[in-house]
């Protein structure tokens, strides 16, 4: 048995060492407590960059995006960066990929991409969480460009400062998007920075950075995010190919007398490029296409919800619906979207 | 009926006071809370003593910067000091205005050290690792953004660290910010030159660029840091008065279609095609850094100085080969003195001490400006700070480098005074395993034993062809040189400026070097910073071709001075010899009279 005196001073040594190893610990982790690395670290292997058309003076060739499944589909922003088929992701290992682009939605500006590999580090976007004014954020994203290869993307923090329907009307922001967003006291709204995540202080999935966003009136540029809650559905969509096109499908049974733009009165523009934009170049007067308000320089975006992303597309996708049966477009005009539905007993 | 107004007002304001005042003392703050706020105030306060804020004098514009010795040395950004030309004055949280002095400039790194005057127990930042510095950690600067330090005060901004070995195209014609750190902390016009700080208010970088594009000139939450490590290397170089340049490979990469980094161009003449690195190589590694990007190869070539050396590692189809190359210069010296030395402005630019931009941007419309007040000609160098400067061709201030040539030599000379000496002196020694050596360094010729045979050299004639023995790369030159330096001083022997610090093949740490002219050849003389010791040499025949190294140490006491004992001889890859001295025979002090 060892003496009393023996024990209390053992205890005692153990106390002062007890207290000594956690005024360590106290000291060594404050730093990292105090510090959104680790954080970083969790996002970063999710995050993306893109790189894609553009080049020109005022429009970037790159944007953001990151990775919503195992098998390697990316969540980004829908933009001219895309309107091309080499589009190459970068992940954050420096893995270089050309992309496919699975399906947009044109309404909510998001498209999402695919590259061929497997278990990558991804966000759910089921499992977003939700945010309101006053809460810290963080937001990852490629902006400027500033980051190539495997070096990480840039993170800016900030709080949401309202949680608001997007005020975009002509003249003031320019945007298709009519939903509610978060808007930011981070400086989110810079080139290239579209795409990126926006996270909560844990690192969890809240939004998607929306695109480049600028007052005209006031020479101001948004800096804000859309909640994934918005977006759920349309990824859901996407995913499961219900805005692919069908021509891509070479099975797919072709009616026998099927639409085609002549016949709806529509003639595009020179198919040059391997994927020119589906933009309409000129409209036969008293056609179906006239009698429901399609002019030129209008973009046709959707045929009957399927995504038609170039001239060959929007012909192909017209050769499988029968003459019979209306057709709905989606086009863009400017920055407005514009639903119709031409039948060809419209015209003449 | 406003008094009324009055009265009744004053009573509504403490009871909303009160009723606000309630809740608020209620709230219960979280312990680690008030623990982190408190740490952030101590750092801030700790951090803002050795701010700095700069003005040019006569209304040229200013910037920010920070101190860093307690006798007033202080970092800011070249293109702060480059419109206020040699003095400035400088403000700092104690309610003062200092004179200060230009001291060295890196134009190609937008560095500038300068000196504030006056005092020799000036408050100075800690020098944090930045090589520590985490994506997502907090950090604040400190400056004067906008010139608002007009009441000496500066001002803090907070933010986190967004990215780290960030690398930035250069700027115009020179500013290339590599291996940089990037925040959201505003960083404005004005905050250039001013310190970037850790949580702990350690300085971790110097602020002096942002990303604007079409944003106009305001911060848009991407701001550049030069990294405090990078200037660390520099450091020395910008003490010695110089205008100091950047470094290249003599090789550019490219990334090959497997995301490799590849050798993409090479000079024959460079020193990384010598030690033999060729088209079509994969670099592995460069500055002890992993290799993955050409943007992480252009960081590692940013943050070291011309001469340095620098380990590579690369990979010629599946073998791997490490080396040490020498970088040099980007620019001649002529090239970089008319680069930074253009005719002086008439009359102040809108904003010089802005951050520059990427090359290609769009242009906004200029904005309107706050009126400024009227700029005349530079007006004359207050006496005070006259004395700290010196003008010559090639140095930003003279001073310094004579300053630092005369502490090291001084230092040198306390123990290895060969003042006068000249005349014949005679080394012997032993190559062990080899046989013996007996160099005989004589007023206008060497003759030297070695075992492979006897050797001589004419000194009345140039001594870059005359390289013997053979394989050394010119031993018997470079000990004629080190004897000259010894026994004439660095006043006599031609010219002998300082370099600054640089580190020293199998040596820990950074040596200061000075280099001198003599004959057509030029010698680097590296000393210990602690003791002063000559510690080693290189001889260049030739800047394009290697040089003759000799690392002297085991001094030891010859007639009442210290000089070395044995000398490692080092040619291009390979050891020439190790040779033991035994013995000196010196010659008696004499008048100096100069010979070859």
């Amino acid at each position: 048995m060892l003496p009393m005196n023996h024990i209390k001073r053992t205890r005692t040594y153990l106390c002062l060492f007890a207290a000594a190893c956690l005024l360590l610990s106290n000291a060594s982790s404050y730093g990292q407590k105090n510090s959104f690395s680790t954080v970083s670290i969790g996002v970063q292997s999710k995050m993306v960059k893109i790189y894609g058309a553009g080049g020109i003076k005022g429009l970037e060739a790159y944007q953001s995006g990151f990775l919503i499944s195992e098998q390697g589909h990316i969540l980004t922003v829908w933009s001219y960066v895309l309107d091309t088929d080499y589009i190459t992701a970068v992940l954050n290992d420096g893995r270089k990929f050309q992309a496919k682009l699975v399906g947009a939605d044109p309404r909510l500006e998001i498209a999402i991409l695919k590259v061929e590999t497997d278990r990558v580090d991804f966000f759910a976007p089921k499992t977003a969480v939700d945010l309101e004014a006053g809460d810290r954020v963080l937001a990852f994203s490629n902006l400027y460009g500033v980051a190539t290869g495997d070096e990480p993307a840039s993170v800016l923090h900030g709080i949401v400062s309202a949680k608001t329907p997007l005020d975009a009307r002509r003249g003031a922001f320019k945007t298709t998007y009519r939903g509610p967003v978060l808007i930011l006291d981070a400086m989110t709204n810079n080139p290239g920075a579209a795409g990126g995540a926006l996270t909560n202080r844990d690192g969890k999935l809240v939004g998607i950075l929306g695109k480049e966003l600028r007052n005209a009136l006031t020479n101001t540029w948004l800096n804000y995010a859309i909640p994934m809650s918005e977006l759920n559905q349309a990824i859901d969509d996407i995913m499961a190919g219900k805005t692919r096109p069908r021509s891509v499908d070479e099975t797919a049974k072709r009616p026998e007398r099927p639409h085609s733009l002549h016949k709806l009165g529509i003639l595009l523009v020179p198919d040059l490029l391997t994927k020119t934009p589906p933009f309409v170049d000129r409209v036969r007067s008293n056609s179906a296409a006239a009698k429901k308000g399609l002019k030129a320089d209008d973009l046709i975006l959707f045929v009957n919800d399927r995504m038609t992303d170039s001239c060959k597309t929007l012909k192909n996708e017209l050769s499988l619906i029968d003459q019979i049966d209306s057709v709905q477009l989606i086009i863009q005009r400017g920055q407005e979207l514009l639903e119709m539905e031409l039948n060809l007993t419209d015209g003449t | 009926m406003n008094r009324v107004t009055g009265w009744f007002l004053f009573p509504l304001t403490l009871v909303t006071v009160a009723t606000l005042a309630a809740p608020l003392a209620a709230q219960e703050i979280p312990a680690a809370v008030a623990k982190a706020e408190q740490t952030r105030i101590a750092a801030i306060a700790k951090a803002t003593t050795s701010a700095v804020s700069v003005f040019a004098n006569g209304g040229r514009g200013g910037g920010s910067g920070v101190v860093i010795t307690p006798d007033g040395y202080a970092l800011t950004n070249f293109h702060v000091v480059k419109p206020a030309g040699s003095a400035m004055k400088c403000s700092m949280a104690d309610n003062r205005l200092y004179d200060a002095v230009i001291v060295g400039i890196d134009p190609v790194g937008d560095v500038a050290m300068i000196k504030l005057l006056g005092r020799d127990d000036f408050p100075c930042a800690t020098l944090a690792d930045s090589d520590k510095v985490q994506v997502g950690d907090w950090c604040f600067a400190i400056g004067n953004p906008f010139l608002l330090a007009t009441d000496f005060q500066p001002t803090v901004t907070y933010g986190i660290v967004s990215g780290v070995h960030r690398y930035q195209y250069p700027a115009g014609t020179l500013l290339e910010y590599a291996d940089c750190i990037q925040t959201d902390a505003s960083i404005t016009p004005g905050n250039s030159g001013g310190p970037l700080f850790n949580a702990n208010g350690d300085l971790i970088g110097i602020n002096g660029r942002g990303s604007f594009e079409k944003r106009g000139r305001v911060n848009v939450g991407v701001g550049y840091a030069i990294s405090i490590n990078q200037i660390k290397h520099f450091m020395g170089y910008l003490r010695s008065g110089r205008i100091v340049d950047h470094a290249t490979l003599g090789a550019t990469v490219a990334t090959d279609e497997n995301g490799r980094v590849i050798v993409s161009n090479i000079l024959e003449s460079s020193d990384a095609y010598r030690r033999g690195l060729r088209y079509g190589d994969e670099v592995i590694s460069f500055g002890n850094r992993r290799i993955s990007t050409v943007n992480g190869f252009k960081n590692v070539l940013g943050i070291f100085p011309r001469g340095w050396r620098v380990p590579l590692e690369y990979r010629r189809d599946t073998e791997t080969f490490k080396t040490l190359v020498r970088l040099s210069g980007v620019h001649s010296p002529e090239q970089l003195l008319a680069k930074i030395q253009r005719p002086p402005q008439q009359g102040p630019k809108p904003n010089p001490d802005q951050p520059k931009e990427k090359p290609g941007e769009e242009k906004q419309p200029p904005r309107r400006q706050p009126p400024r007040p009227q700029a005349g000609p530079a007006p004359k160098m207050p006496a005070a700070v006259a004395k700290y400067f010196k003008a010559r061709r090639g140095y930003t201030n003279y001073y310094f480098n004579l300053l630092n040539r005369d502490r090291i030599w001084n230092q040198f000379q306390g123990e290895t005074d060969c003042t006068g000496m000249d005349g014949k002196w005679t080394l012997s020694g032993t190559i062990p395993n080899r046989g013996d050596v007996e160099i005989i360094l004589d007023t206008n010729e060497i003759r030297a034993d070695f075992p492979q045979g006897q050797v001589k050299v004419d000194l009345t004639k140039d001594f870059d062809t005359q390289l013997a023995p053979a394989g050394s790369g010119g031993l018997l030159v470079a000990l004629q040189v080190w004897k000259k330096l010894l026994t004439e001083g660095p006043a006599q022997f031609g010219d002998v400026h300082y370099l600054g610090t640089a580190p020293v093949l199998n040596q820990e740490g950074v040596f200061d070097v000075l280099i001198g002219t003599r004959n057509v050849v030029e010698t680097r003389f590296m000393f210990d910073t602690q003791t002063g010791k000559m510690i080693g040499l290189e001889m260049y025949p030739d800047l394009s071709v290697d040089p003759c190294e000799i690392s002297f140490s085991d001094y030891r006491d010859v007639q009442g001075r210290s000089l070395p004992h044995l000398l490692k001889v080092r040619y291009g890859n390979n050891d020439f010899a190790q040779i033991k001295l035994t013995n000196y025979a010196l010659p008696a002090a004499s008048t100096n009279k100069k010979s070859p």
